[in-house]
């Protein structure tokens, strides 16, 4: 059984059809591509899995579960984590908090524990700690727990927003644009990061990028995307090659 | 000149760091039993020292109001303020430091909430001391202990979940009836509920009921709130909440039951300073507790970003209802206090004055901080109370000063810290000593 399956997913905005009979299958632990030119519906399609918008038609099938319509933090509390492609961090709270934060679907201590500092509550953040100070060791920001994330650097950045997602606990990680914006060396150190989660907590991935490098040398099977429908998927190499995905990037030549 | 001028800052600087460094050293523990003997020595010896200065009496306000109302008289209620308050603060708790800060450490064996327990005691000592020169004091110290809950309770909503909540005072008015009605009609004799219910002397045992029952019927009022909240944000909850107060003031103004404008009264004398006090500092110990934890944090998470909380699986909906619930039902405590210390209240006390006071005190101390709470509902009360010899002139000082903090310190005085009791209470070291 699929890890996470779209059939025939479709939304519009007003009379726009952004996504048009979109089918996705992702096995566990595989590491899935999302290309396309800009505007060709991808992070939509992102948002429609992970719930912030509501898709038209179609269903999506998480664990052979049905969650189309849910809370996007009900989505995430069920094991799909994700990062975002403007790295929607919260300004005013330090790296340790946000790692911290994606938890919240795992305390149990309650609205007691949070106004009478029970037992159970210091218990539970302290573990929650340790939690998170784990996994920003994964991604070499343990050093950085206290800073506020608005004075971290780009790719300093990008790395909490990648323990956040983790943070969670998914069982699948959606990346959207993770080296959006990095120099080559950030770059190298983001494709290290993503190859070491994935090898050590045995994630399936799905990420939407830009540098055809990046996804080439991470992804399995790679989708293209284009006017809200897949027009070809295959590995790396089959969509290298493939005349339609030429087409979508470069357009195509009119012979008069 | 300006050589002379370098040497002149040089010296300033030097004098400066070295009264840090004396200071530096002396732990919370120090600072208060400093306090504690400064109002013992003014109960004391407060009367004399007046004679010897030619005071009028013993200035209630650390003597702003004689200075304001008889300029004359500067030198003396300032030698007043140095000779009972400046200099034995200081020099007691300099000289006590090495002792306090011995206790300190030892206290740190103990569960923390001894060593918290032995401050608030020794802070509440010197309160009461100091209170009981004057009843004038007595009810300044209630209302500022007031404010500080209603501020703390709006910070919660306005600073840590970043929304612009108009409707406070409506929680208010909506607490202080409802914990009226409440003891009116049970413990006392009054025109409009008639016969005490209950036998008085059961009343003061259930006053933390009323209080309850007052933080309660706000927390339903929120609901009205919190519902439009999950949609709108910023400006229009803004407008949906100054509407809410509005509604909740006209309402008790037409509600002949509760005595409509007039107002009601002979509330029973349950709110003492030492009952004001315990709720102040519990408001203050659950709020901080909530706005430490996970779930407290969620509420700025929210705020920062309400998309990716949703998507970190943070449950935004209960956020924003919890924090709205929370924050009524303390601005309802704050406002069954409030109708108990003065022992009235009418509609027209819950207006746009009073909103604009709390809303004045959030962001003059400081948002989504707990010491700022503290800091604007203590430093607005007493400069309320201080200027008032200056009439007109106070709501023209007041705004300027707020005016003058919003330049420097967009987010107010002390903005964004935590209140971390711990650090707060342990033993201080001299800087210079470490090395």
């Amino acid at each position: 059984m699929a890890l996470l399956r779209v059939e025939k997913m479709s939304h519009e905005f007003g009379g726009l059809r952004a996504v048009n009979h979109y089918d996705l299958e992702i096995e566990k632990g595989q590491i899935r591509g999302l290309i396309g030119p800009n505007g060709a519906g991808k992070t939509t399609i992102f948002n429609l899995i992970t719930g912030i918008y509501k898709p038209t038609e179609g269903d999506i099938l998480f664990e052979g579960k049905k969650i189309t319509g849910l809370q996007p933090h009900q989505i995430a509390a069920c094991g799909l984590g994700r990062t975002f492609q403007n790295m929607q961090l919260w300004r005013h709270m330090t790296v340790l908090e946000h790692v911290k934060m994606a938890r919240y679907s795992r305390i149990t201590y309650g609205l007691i524990g949070a106004f009478f500092g029970t037992a159970e509550r210091y218990r539970q953040e302290e573990e929650i700690e340790v939690i998170a100070y784990r996994l920003l060791k994964m991604v070499g920001a343990v050093h950085l727990a206290d800073q506020i994330v608005t004075n971290l650097s780009y790719g300093d950045q990008r790395r909490v927003e990648m323990a956040r997602a983790l943070s969670l606990e998914p069982k699948i990680l959606f990346l959207d644009e993770p080296t959006a914006g990095m120099n080559p060396e950030e770059l190298i150190n983001m494709m290290d990061i993503i190859r070491k989660v994935h090898k050590e907590l045995g994630l399936a991935i799905f990420l939407i990028e830009h540098r055809l490098k990046v996804v080439m040398e991470l992804c399995q099977i790679i989708q293209t995307l284009n006017f809200g429908q897949v027009i070809a998927e295959g590995t790396p190499e089959e969509i290298q090659n493939d005349p339609k995905v030429i087409d979508a990037y470069l357009g195509r030549e009119t012979v008069a | 000149m300006s050589d002379k001028d370098g040497k002149l800052s040089k010296n300033m600087k030097i004098l400066k760091d070295k009264m840090l460094d004396t200071i530096s050293g002396v732990p919370l523990l120090g600072w208060l039993f400093g306090i504690l003997i400064a109002v013992l020595l003014e109960h004391f010896a407060g009367d004399l020292l007046v004679d010897v200065l030619g005071l009028p009496k013993i200035p209630v306000l650390f003597g702003c109001v004689i200075i304001l109302k008889k300029p004359l008289m500067i030198p003396g209620a300032m030698l007043y303020m140095l000779l009972i308050y400046i200099l034995p603060i200081s020099i007691v708790a300099r000289l006590s430091s090495v002792p306090a800060n011995r206790v300190a450490a030892k206290l740190l064996d103990y569960p923390m909430f001894v060593s918290v327990l032995i401050h608030i005691a020794l802070f509440y000592a010197s309160l009461y001391i100091w209170s009981e020169i004057s009843a004038y004091r007595v009810l300044t110290l209630k209302l500022t202990l007031v404010a500080i809950i209603l501020t703390l309770s709006l910070n919660v909503i306005n600073g840590y979940m970043g929304e612009f909540s108009c409707s406070h005072p409506g929680f208010m008015a909506l607490g202080a009836y409802g914990a009226s009605v409440f003891t009116v009609l049970l413990f006392a004799n009054d025109k409009i509920f008639g016969h005490a219910l209950l036998p008085p002397s059961l009343g003061p045992f259930m006053f933390p009921i009323a209080l309850i029952i007052g933080g309660i019927t706000a927390a339903l009022g929120a609901l009205v709130i919190a519902i439009p909240s999950f949609r709108t944000r910023g400006d229009y909850l803004a407008i949906i909440s100054l509407a809410f107060l509005f509604i909740v003031k006209s309402m008790i103004e037409n509600l002949e039951v509760v005595g409509g404008p007039r107002g009601l009264s002979s509330q029973p004398d349950y709110a003492g300073l030492p009952t004001v006090f315990m709720w102040t500092v519990a408001c203050i110990w659950i709020t901080n507790n909530f706005v430490r934890s996970t779930l407290g944090k969620a509420l700025n998470a929210v705020r920062d970003d309400e998309m990716a909380a949703d998507a970190m699986s943070v449950n935004t909906r209960r956020t924003k209802m919890v924090a709205f619930l929370f924050a009524a039902f303390w601005a309802g405590v704050a406002g069954g206090l409030f109708a108990h210390v003065l022992r009235y209240v009418n509609p027209g006390t819950f207006g746009l004055q009073k909103l604009a006071e709390v809303l004045a005190m959030v962001y003059f101390g400081g948002l989504n901080s707990v010491y700022g709470s503290i800091v604007g509902a203590v430093s607005l009360s007493l400069l309320g109370e201080a200027l008032r010899p200056l009439e007109i002139f106070k709501w023209i000082i007041i705004p300027l000063l707020l005016i003058l903090v919003m330049i420097y310190r967009p987010t107010g005085l002390i903005a964004f810290k935590e209140f971390d009791v711990g650090k707060l209470i342990k033993p201080k070291q001299r800087p210079g000593k470490e090395v």
